[in-house]
Order: structure tokens, then sequence, then C-alpha cells
């Protein structure tokens, strides 16, 4: 079954405070849609709330997943079904090895008794890193302690390849990357594009859209996607910034619960 | 008949019971006085933990074992973690050694290391200069307790310069339930000499289910430029009382690291102290504590300055379950005169119930300007964003807490120097978490 990932109208608060003012995106196996818009318009929210953050209550709506409810499941299990998202600013864990973490997360997926070897999972987890341009030596590091931004922006990526999951989340994976590092990241991503793999690549800048050519562009403001078009969404966005759309639907602040 | 702590210790039976080891004069001596001290002398008293309502009877009959022609007439669980060559190893059981090997290459280099009766047989001027110069008996009732009836034990000599590059090993356990188990651990290591020393401190069959008081005193000797790592490994049983006193004496440029898992499931007093007397010498103090059932602990760090420009670092790691109590000093004393000196400490608690109680008590003593000393404390529960971090890659809710508490744990576990005591460590831990 070709995978599909269905928000529908979702909404979502924090403190009492509603985010997320309904949410509708429909994304198919091997599609790739981005959310743009400026900062404090949810679009982090959206991220976290899907993923089952324990911050965010949801409050209505429906999220699918292969016509499973994730809404009605734990964090992990919404991993298991095949959820992945690439945090903004990922945990720091002292004492567990990035490659004890990674085992575990593979482990998880697979269950008892049918537990990945360990030289199948470090010959998987070096020809992936390799590929990301990571030191090897990140394996044995404590998860991302001590790591700058743009390394733990990798580390996000590798998880990404390592536990090949059916929708991915990317949340700002581009902030704090300089060029280089974003071409390795975006040709990670790239590699990893499927027909049973479905992308949703949360952004506040256009040039990672460069990298990674998406098939739908969503702008998001005041917690709701006001406007949906194709790639050429995306450029018009670099070239005249968020105004016109603010003009045309008549927005005068475009950020959500600021104050 | 079994000695009552409480009750003062008879001199007779001390006299009659050292005379029976054959003991020199001196000695007898030593446990003579510390027996009439015990009659009179207090309990310690830690911060917030009365230690004197402790059962504290149980002081047990002499035991003493036949010294094992080879490791394999010990118990199995015991043989289990032992260096496969059985080299550079003490095994006490009960009241007395029951095994000990120094490689010859050692031997040759002056290096002794046996069990500290045997010490004062064999080496008895050496001993007597040591013994008790670092933890006084007159200190208190435990200290005085401790020098009257002490048995067993490990003594460590390294000659100037040499430098031992393999660990020395002890493993001391308790498998009768009437033994008096109070071993005293002496090590002297002279200038610009190095050593590390690893200990696991046990109970095995009969042991397991021993009320009993395990009262031990370690003493370092470390001389100008001399480095000891001390690892220390304490795994006894719920109706075990373990009372630990482990003290280093440094000269110049002399430094110790304590490596300490404190992982008793009874009562516990475990106060670890360097005495920085010689100008730069150095102290790192590492310890890991879990509290589980009832237990309650008091377990301290301590470091006091003497020397110019002499440094200490501690770090004291706690995981308390269920009703467990720990009451966790770090004191950092900084004498008149120890100019430059730098004192740097912390202590964090990890709750896992909200029954159960840790305190971290950091202790700043300064009484010189010229100096540096900072500590860190904290106390909290398992971080609920890693929690949801890892959560988000597909692990459970327990699988996830479990990695936490361990990595909480790691940054000490990893410190230990040898492969196979490292994961006897975390087979222990594991199992406190599990019980």
């Amino acid at each position: 079954m070709a995978t599909r990932f269905t928000v529908k109208g979702l909404r979502a608060s924090i403190e009492g405070k509603e985010i997320l003012k309904g949410i509708d995106i429909d994304i198919r196996g091997g599609e790739i849609h981005a959310i743009m818009g400026p900062n404090g318009t949810g679009k982090s929210t959206l991220a976290s709330a899907l993923m089952g953050h324990p911050k965010y209550e949801v409050t209505e709506g429906e999220v699918l997943l292969d016509g499973e409810n994730l809404l009605e499941m734990e964090v992990d299990e919404r991993a298991r079904a095949g959820l992945f998202l690439a945090m903004q600013y990922p945990s720091e864990i002292t004492g567990v090895t990035n490659a004890d973490f990674l085992r575990s997360a593979i482990n998880a997926r697979r269950g008892e008794g049918n537990e990945i070897s360990l030289i199948k999972f470090i010959r998987q987890l070096e020809a992936k890193m390799k590929e990301l341009e990571m030191n090897p030596e990140f394996a044995h590091r404590y998860l991302n302690e001590g790591f700058s931004g743009g390394e733990k922006k990798r580390n996000e990526i590798l998880q990404m390849m390592m536990l090949e999951p059916k929708i991915v989340i990317l949340d700002e994976v581009d902030s704090g990357l300089d060029i280089d590092a974003l071409k390795i990241v975006a040709s990670g991503v790239n590699s990893m594009r499927s027909e049973d793999r479905g992308f949703l690549i949360i952004t506040h800048y256009q040039r990672l859209l460069n990298y990674i050519k998406p098939d739908f562009v969503h702008v998001m403001m005041q917690g709701r996607i006001v406007k949906s078009g194709g790639p050429e969404l995306a450029e018009r966005l670099e070239a005249e910034g968020y105004d016109w759309i603010k003009e045309e639907l008549g927005i005068v602040d475009e950020t959500v619960g600021q104050a | 008949m079994s000695t009552q702590l409480n009750a003062p210790v008879s001199r007779e039976n001390i006299e009659a019971l050292s005379q029976g080891r054959g003991e020199p004069g001196w000695l007898t001596d030593i446990r003579k006085e510390a027996a009439a001290l015990a009659g009179t002398l207090e309990w310690p008293r830690p911060e917030k933990m009365r230690i004197d309502r402790w059962k504290l009877t149980a002081f047990g009959v002499d035991r003493h074992p036949e010294l094992a022609g080879d490791l394999s007439q010990l118990p199995e669980e015991i043989r289990a973690s032992l260096p496969q060559d059985a080299a550079n190893l003490v095994v006490q059981r009960n009241s007395g050694a029951a095994y000990r090997n120094l490689a010859e290459e050692w031997k040759a280099k002056g290096v002794i290391f046996t069990d500290l009766e045997t010490a004062v047989r064999e080496h008895g001027d050496l001993v007597k200069k040591h013994l008790f110069s670092v933890v006084k008996a007159d200190e208190d009732k435990l200290t005085a307790l401790h020098a009257a009836l002490w048995n067993g034990g490990v003594f460590v000599y390294v000659p100037k310069n040499v430098e031992v590059e393999v660990p020395l090993q002890a493993v001391l356990y308790l498998d009768d339930a009437e033994a008096a188990f109070a071993p005293h651990v002496l090590i002297v290591a002279d200038a610009n000499s190095r050593v590390s020393y690893v200990d696991r401190v046990l109970a095995s069959g009969a042991g397991r289910s021993a009320v009993a008081v395990h009262h031990a005193v370690v003493e370092v000797v470390a001389g100008p430029g001399a480095l000891v790592r001390f690892a220390s490994i304490h795994h006894l049983p719920e109706s075990v009382t373990d009372l630990s006193i482990r003290r280093a004496t440094l000269a110049n440029d002399a430094r110790i690291e304590w490596i300490i898992g404190d992982l008793n499931n009874g009562n516990t007093l475990s106060v670890t102290k360097s005495d920085l007397k010689g100008n730069g010498s150095t102290s790192d103090s590492k310890l890991i504590t879990i509290g589980t059932q009832s237990q309650n602990m008091s377990i301290t760090t301590h470091a006091v300055h003497y020397g110019l420009s002499s440094e200490s670092e501690m770090e004291t790691r706690a995981v308390m379950r269920d009703s467990a109590t720990a009451i966790i000093n770090g004191v950092t004393k900084i004498e008149k005169g120890a100019t430059k000196a730098n004192g740097h400490q912390t202590e964090r608690v990890l709750m896992l119930s909200p029954k159960a109680r840790g305190d971290a008590n950091p202790i700043l003593l300064i009484d010189e300007d010229d100096v540096k000393a900072d500590h860190a404390a904290s106390v909290g529960r398992v971080n609920e964003e890693q929690l949801y971090y890892l959560m988000s890659r597909g692990i459970d809710r327990e699988v996830a807490e479990r990695l936490i508490i361990r990595g909480f744990l790691e940054p000490i576990v990893s410190e230990v120097p040898i492969e196979a005591v490292r994961e006897e460590l975390e087979r222990m831990i594991e199992g406190k978490l599990n019980a």
C-alpha cells in the first residue's frame, strides 16, 4: 500500500492558548511538501503536535498515517508507525552514545528476537556517516552532547537514514547550517526520496528548497495554511517576501499566540 | 559468641584474639587501646542521618578461611568476576585471606601486595609505620572498634619510582552469616610511584542473608609525586550494614583518584576523604550510588586543602528509588595558607520515586582568600524533553528512561579501569534498577 499521511482540521494549544487553528495537509508517498512562513506562525508547533510533544494539546482534528490514527498513539508508537521528526533543537543526553541510542531505536522497531546484528548495524552506520561526511568518532560520542548546531542537524539526518521512516518531517533543518553542510544534508534527504516515503519540510527560508525540490508549497500564517501552490510559490516568496500574501489576504499580524 | 558493638569491646577478648593470630605486641597494644576507647567514644554523626539508630550489634565471630591454592576452590559467583589468570589478586573470605597472588615481575621490583595480616608478619616495620597513620583509631567509636577488630585486609606497597602497570585487584566477601567481616586496606605508594587498585566487597551464599556489620577502613599514603588510582565497588545485601571510611594523605604533587560505587542494598555510611597536605597535590573523586527499598545512606566525599596550589574535584551521582534515603555531602575545606588552592564539587541526584529522599549538601569551608572553590548541586527527575526525544525515535518510555538513568551514571562507570569489573558494575546497576 502506498504511503498516505493525512492531517484533517488539526487544532492544538499550548497552556490553553490555541496555536494551530485547523490544519489540513495530504501527503502521498513520493511527495515532498514544504511549509513556509515567517517566524511565530505555528510551523514548529505543527511539527511537535504531529510527533506528540507532551506540551501541546491537540483539541480537534485527525492525523492518519496509512489509515492509522496517530493521535491515539504515544510518541514512541507514532515513531514505530513510521513518523520521523528531525528536530530543530535535539536534546543532549549524557552517557548514552549515539551508536547505542540508534541501535536501541532500530531494535525498538524490529521487536524482540529480531534485533539487528551488531556487525550489520555498524556497517550501516559507518556507510551513512560517510555519506553525511560525519567523523566516525561521533558514533561513540554522547548523544548530541557538545555537538555544534550543524553537527546536531547532520545527526538528525543520520537518524532518519538509519530508521527509514515513511513520513519525514524536517523542522527548520536548515537553520544554523553553512552552505556546504546544507548541501550535504539536502543530498542525504534526496537519497531517501522514494515512492513510499513522504516529506514535510518546514522552513522559513527558501534556500533549502534550492536543493530539495518540493512538489507542493504551503504558506502558514496565524496558525493556518493560508496559501498553497507548486514550487513556483517558493520562488516568488524568495523574490518578494511574504508581504504580498498578507496584503492579498488582508492580514496585518501574521503571528499566532505571541502575547 | 558475637561481639556486641554497643557494649565496650573487652580488652581481654581482643588480647586473646590478637595473640591467637600470632600478632606482634605493638599491634596487640593498638587493638587493646582501641577496644578501651570504643567504650567511651561516640558514633560519628554525619549530617541529617542518625547512624547510631542503625542496628550496629552484629560484629560476628572470627572465621578465618583456609588459604586456597587456586581460585577453583572459591564460589562460582565470586570467581565469575576475577581475573582469568588469577594474578595480582587478594581474596578475603569472611575474617581472613583465602587467596593471594602477586606476579614475580612485581615482586622483583619490590612491590608488596598481600593481605594485611600477612604483611604484619612479613613486613612489620613498614606496616607499623603507616597503619592508623591516616585514619586514627581514636577518632570515634567506629574507628576505635575497627582498630580493635579489623581482620584480613589488604596491604599494597609500591617502592620509589616503580610504576605498576597492571591493576591490583581484591575481592572481599562474606559467605558465613556468623563471621566477623572487617577488612582494613592500607596502600603505601612511595615517591613517584604509580599504582591502580580495584576491589569489590560482596556477599555470597549464607552471607546474603547475614545480619552483619561490615566495617572497613582504607588508608592511602601517597608519597611525593605518587599517583594512586583506587576503585571500589560495594554490593552488600539488605541485612548487612556497611560502614566504610576511606582516606588518603597526599604529599607534594601526589595524586589520588577515587572511583566508588556504593551499590549496597542495606544501610550505608560511606566517607571518602583526601587530605591534600602537599603543595601541588591533587585529588579526584567520582562516586555513584543507587538507593532502593527503604535503605538509608550517608555518602560523603571530602577534600581538605593544606598544600599550596592543591586541587580537588569531586563528583557524586545518585539515583534514588522506592523509599530510599540518601544524604549526599560534598565537603571542600581550604585551610588557611593553602593559597591558589582550587576545589570543585558536583552532586547530582536523580529521583525516580516520590517517596525517595535525596539531599545534596554542598559544603564549602574556606579559610584562605586567594583560592578558587565552587560547587554545583542538583536534585531532579528524568528530563521530559530527553524522554520525548528518545521516544520520538520509537524507543518506549521504559527503555528510554533506562537509557537516561544509565547515561546519568555512565560518565563515572566508564572510569572503572578494568573492563570485567566495569561489566560487573553494570550488572549490579541493572540489578538495582530492576529490583
